[in-house]
């Protein structure tokens, strides 16, 4: 079981205080209506899925209830760093 | 008849003897023995009958790694416990046993005819004979198989007993004390450093306790750690699995070797979580590989070793060793000292450590180099072998009555791997050993490959003049993999280990492959041609070793499982003798029968009530969220479908949330409480998910609104007051709130008091009647519940249930989200498009609602059904076509997603999703059901009052 840092809580916590959350820093268009339907589909359902750096989401859902982001290593399950959500990617 | 106990020797308390059965026949063992030395000691060779030829079989190992000698535990009603290894299992006073796989008797085996007719059986054979004719498996060949094949007995009652579990915290956790386990604690003992030291075992030492000369070191060093304050021992417990950061997952033991049981928990299951890790679990000696290696009485070195040390048990009068490895030719020193009789080494090796050969002829042991067990005479018992020189000439026989294997070791890397450790290729060792590590946890000891048992020479199978191919040699002894099998496997074209695994089942069984891993690999490599490291090494899985459903369930079983929630007015429903059905975690009232009335009276009665007086419905399930802050209004404008900012407060709006992609999610209707306040009402099982789904677009995409969620679902009590007497049954308990038509029309709330409590009362209706909701503090629901339903007494109030709740609302067509709706529905495929706000520039899923598919013809709409035969009630999910004369398979339309019998109506009603449903209106359809296909027309889904004009009572 993971060990999570939380960035507003500042602990490390087991995972089961978190829900996953999906691929990080993808930003919802200003105003979808603009975007073609091919635009549209790639906001909605395609994902970089990478082997090793995964920028991903994480809710303290059992814990602050925040989101934030973090970097994991698909291939070993390690958390790089997590930061707090709106920062910038690292 | 060959083993016997040993005087003087061993570790078991010869003044206390203790009684055990085993196959009904009663024996006496010592305390401190296991079911196997105690059965050895007796003479006893035969343990069990092989999976799938039914061989007779001994035992091969004295640990956890024993493949053969697997029994079941009886201890009473729901205590049968399969498949334990009898070199595990301590005996108590009264132990009952019994041998497994085997009919009528272990001796006389029916199902042995399996391995006479060996040749018919060979790897895939289930894959490749039984697939034709294809209706022929489920019916004659797998009820067939499951007969013959397959270990112990799955137990048949419910098992009685109680398990613990525990969180533990450290800073160091070591796997394992043997003496590098014991060594890495006694490190510790000096330190600040919590520890925790585990082992799987009865006692402390390891491989020590085999070793008598080792006996004051390990006396001394248990005392000191036993005397350690910052040291925590936990024995008979299994460290299982090896989890992220250092989470460590083990089970301990606390009854089975009790002849009591006591009214503890069986076993407590440890999730540790530790800064550092040590494994030291040390290394399992391999078989080696040659015909004839399963018959009872052959067995590891290491093994024969430990009975006769640790247990007091000489296996043989007369035993020879087959070795690969010089640890072999140390172990058998150590018996003959000990007073047993070897008769003979024979190594493969041409030449070996002069020192061994100096050793032996001390002992008066015959050498035979460069040789090779070939063949092993007896069928339940050893009763000689037959070697040849590696090239084949030379064959004699000798007379033994135990042979034992050295094939070299094992490092015992599961949880090192659990851990995604990287493992590294040793050739001398013909081992994998660990290499670098993926968490804070390092190998010690033999785990790590450092022993000092000499060396030894890796042979994927030994030498023999016989023809391979019509020899068996046993490579997986639990799941009867032969080496013919392995080269089978490589010659039908299968090249990676790990499909070679799963064709022969090699490494699959209880043991997984601990003692046949390495001989499997070696043996592909050489049928492939290529380098070990390049044929790969099967994934390691928890668990270590097998453990029970019970310990890793604990308390979550039966009424435990799972938390049942309760509302406030759950308890007068009880005494008021409600059915319930569990809807989420909650437990609703399904219906209230009266005397001897079935479900079907009491929802037709409950059903008309409501039509034709009032009903009393506990609608506080319902999923709330307090929306609050200056930006409310436009959250909620941005989340669901329908407009919010000119909603006056004191006005109520049904609303509408769509995922991102379109598809209806959720529904609920709130109240605009204040400017800045509103009560949003979900489904009851969708709660978690919106609240969750609204945090994440407020947190993440909108973090400029000014708003705040919070959870108010088990804050308020909802009392559902519906149909046409509703407003008179309240009238009398409210008093700040005019309740006339005109004052309080449908779809307002007002903030009042009810016999004197603070209430937000909705006029909503989610029956089609005149209703009410009444709003309380959780802690009064059940208090004005009370009232409110003495104050209805005059007017027949009829308390009802979900199941009622169900039919009136199919009758006015309103939909269940996630029952009418399946996650591939729109608003408007549902027909709720109205409840779209057309102006608005954009809400969650909006752009989604112009995707090519979302506009294609030929969706799937939801319509209602009318039966030509107004008695049928079709069954909801029942399959919709047009033309039931059609050749199968048929094309589907779709299904239906609700059907009930409609009392108010006189005749059942259903709505259903069909392709292109809203232009089918009229047309008659086909619902194929067991026994006879229904004709239904298509119709809208409102079936009652389609005016609406009940709302407004």
């Amino acid at each position: 079981m993971l060990l999570i840092h939380c960035p507003y809580c500042d602990e490390k916590r087991p995972e089961i205080e978190f829900a996953y959350g999906g691929e990080a820093h993808i930003a919802r268009p200003h105003d979808p209506s603009t975007l073609n339907d091919e635009e549209w589909e790639g906001h909605l359902f395609i994902r970089s899925n990478p082997r090793g750096r995964h920028h991903e989401r994480w809710r303290h859902i059992h814990g602050c209830g925040r989101f934030f982001n973090a970097v994991r290593d698909t291939v070993t399950d390690k958390f790089e760093t997590t930061y707090k959500a709106g920062e910038p990617r690292r | 008849m060959s083993g016997y106990r040993m005087e003087g020797a061993g570790r078991p308390d010869r003044s206390q003897p203790v009684r055990f059965s085993f196959d009904g026949e009663s024996y006496q063992g010592y305390a401190g023995d296991t079911l196997a030395s105690a059965l050895l000691a007796q003479g006893v060779t035969l343990f069990g009958r092989s999976f799938k030829y039914h061989r007779p079989r001994g035992v091969l190992g004295a640990g956890v790694e024993e493949p053969n000698a697997l029994v079941s535990v009886i201890r009473g009603p729901g205590r049968f416990t399969p498949n334990v290894r009898a070199t595990s299992v301590e005996i108590y006073e009264g132990l009952e046993a019994v041998s497994q796989n085997r009919w009528p008797s272990l001796k006389t085996d029916v199902g042995s005819i399996t391995d006479r007719l060996g040749m018919f059986f060979p790897a895939g054979f289930y894959n490749k004979t039984f697939m034709w004719p294809r209706s022929f498996w489920e019916k004659v060949y797998e009820p067939a198989i499951r007969r013959v094949a397959g270990l112990g007995d799955a137990p048949t009652e419910i098992d009685p007993d109680r398990y613990a579990a525990t969180y533990a915290h450290c800073d160091l956790l070591i796997v394992g004390a043997g003496p590098a386990g014991i060594d890495a604690a006694l490190e510790a003992t000096g330190t600040r450093k919590r520890v925790i030291l585990i082992d799987e075992q009865n006692e402390l030492g390891g491989g020590a306790l085999s070793d008598p000369a080792l006996n004051p070191w390990l006396e001394a060093s248990v005392r000191d750690l036993r005397a350690a304050p910052n040291v925590q021992i936990l024995t008979r417990c299994t460290a299982f699995g090896f989890y992220h950061d250092n989470f460590v997952g083990a089970v301990e033991r606390l009854t089975e070797h009790r002849a009591d049981i006591g009214d503890g928990p069986r076993e407590k299951l440890w999730r540790i979580r530790a800064g550092e890790v040590v494994l030291a679990q040390g290394a399992i000696e391999r078989p080696l590989v040659f015909e004839g290696n399963d018959t009872p009485g052959v067995m590891l070195a290491s093994a024969a070793r430990a009975w006769l040390l640790r247990y007091g048990v000489a296996v043989g009068r007369k035993v020879v060793l087959m070795a690969s490895h010089d640890s072999g030719w140390r172990d058998v020193f150590a018996m003959a000292k000990a007073g047993m009789s070897v008769a003979a080494i024979v190594d493969v090796r041409g030449t070996v450590d002069q020192a061994l050969l100096d050793s032996a002829a001390q002992l008066g042991i015959t050498v035979h180099l460069g040789s090779s067990v070939i063949g092993v005479s007896g069928r339940h018992a050893v009763s000689g072998i037959e070697v040849a020189a590696n090239d084949g000439g030379n064959r004699r026989k000798i007379a033994c009555d135990a042979l034992l294997m050295a094939g070299g070791w094992t490092p015992t890397i599961h949880l090192w791997s659990h851990s995604k450790g990287t493992i590294a290729w040793r050739d001398d060792l013909g081992a994998y050993v660990p290499d670098k590590p993926n968490e804070n946890v390092r190998c010690v000891g033999a785990c790590a490959g450092k022993w000092d048992f000499g060396s030894g020479v890796v042979v994927p199978a030994l030498p023999t003049p016989r023809d391979p191919t019509r020899i068996k040699a046993f490579v997986d002894f639990q799941n009867d993999v032969t080496a013919k099998d392995i080269g089978l496997a490589v010659r039908e074209g299968f090249r990676s280990i790990e499909h070679v695994k799963r064709y022969t089942t090699n490494g699959m069984a209880t043991d997984q492959g601990k003692t046949s891993n390495l001989n499997g690999l070696q043996l592909a490599s050489t049928a492939l041609g290529r380098a070990v490291t390049e044929v790969g090494l099967t994934t390691f899985r928890p668990p270590y070793t097998p453990q029970t459903f019970g310990a890793l369930a604990g308390r979550a079983k039966d009424a435990l499982f799972q938390p049942t929630r309760k509302t406030a007015i759950d308890g007068w429903a009880e005494e008021n003798g409600a059915v319930y059905e569990p809807v989420a975690q909650w437990r609703r009232a399904r219906y209230f029968p009266r005397g001897s009335e079935d479900m079907h009276a009491a929802v037709n009665r409950e059903c008309l009530a409501v039509r034709e007086g009032v009903g009393i419905f506990d609608a506080s399930t319902l999923g709330k969220i307090e929306v609050v802050g200056p930006d409310a209004a436009e959250f909620l404008n941005r989340m669901y479908t329908n407009p919010w900012k000119q909603l006056q407060p004191g006005r109520c709006r049904y609303g509408l949330l769509l995922k991102e992609d379109g598809f209806i999610t959720d529904d609920g209707v709130a109240g605009r409480i204040t400017d800045d306040r509103f009560h949003v009402t979900t489904t009851t099982g969708g709660a978690a998910r919106v609240l969750n789904m609204m945090e994440d677009y407020l947190q993440t995409e909108w973090p400029d609104l000014d708003v705040w969620l919070t959870s108010t679902t088990e804050q308020w009590s909802v009392i559902a007051l519906q149909g046409p007497r509703a407003r008179d049954v309240i009238a009398p308990l409210v008093d700040d709130i005019d309740l006339s038509a005109e004052a309080f029309p449908h779809m307002a709330v007002r903030l009042g008091h009810i016999c004197g409590v603070p209430t937000r009362l909705f006029r909503v209706s989610f029956t089609g009647e005149l209703g009410f909701e009444i709003n309380v503090p959780a802690q009064y629901g059940r208090a004005i519940w009370e009232r409110v339903f003495e104050a209805g007494r005059p007017h027949g109030i009829t308390p009802y249930g979900t199941e009622t709740m169900h039919v009136l609302r199919a009758e006015k067509g309103y939909i269940i989200v996630g029952q009418d709706t399946d996650g591939t529905v729109t608003p408007m495929d549902a027909g709720i498009d109205w409840a779209i706000g057309k102006k608005k520039p954009d809400f969650v899923g909006k752009r989604s609602l112009s995707r090519p598919d979302i506009v294609a013809p030929g969706r799937k709409h939801l319509v209602g059904l009318l039966t030509e035969d107004p008695d049928v009630v079709l069954d909801e999910g029942a399959q919709i076509v047009a033309d039931p004369s059609q050749a199968v398979p048929m094309t589907m339309l779709g299904h239906v997603t609700s059907s009930y019998w409609s009392a108010s109506l006189g005749r059942s009603i259903a709505m259903a999703l069909v392709a292109g449903g809203h232009e089918r209106m009229g047309e008659t359809l086909h619902i194929p059901m067991p026994g006879t296909t229904h004709r239904a027309v298509v119709t809208g889904t409102i079936f009652f009052d389609p005016e609406g004009s009940r709302l407004n009572g």
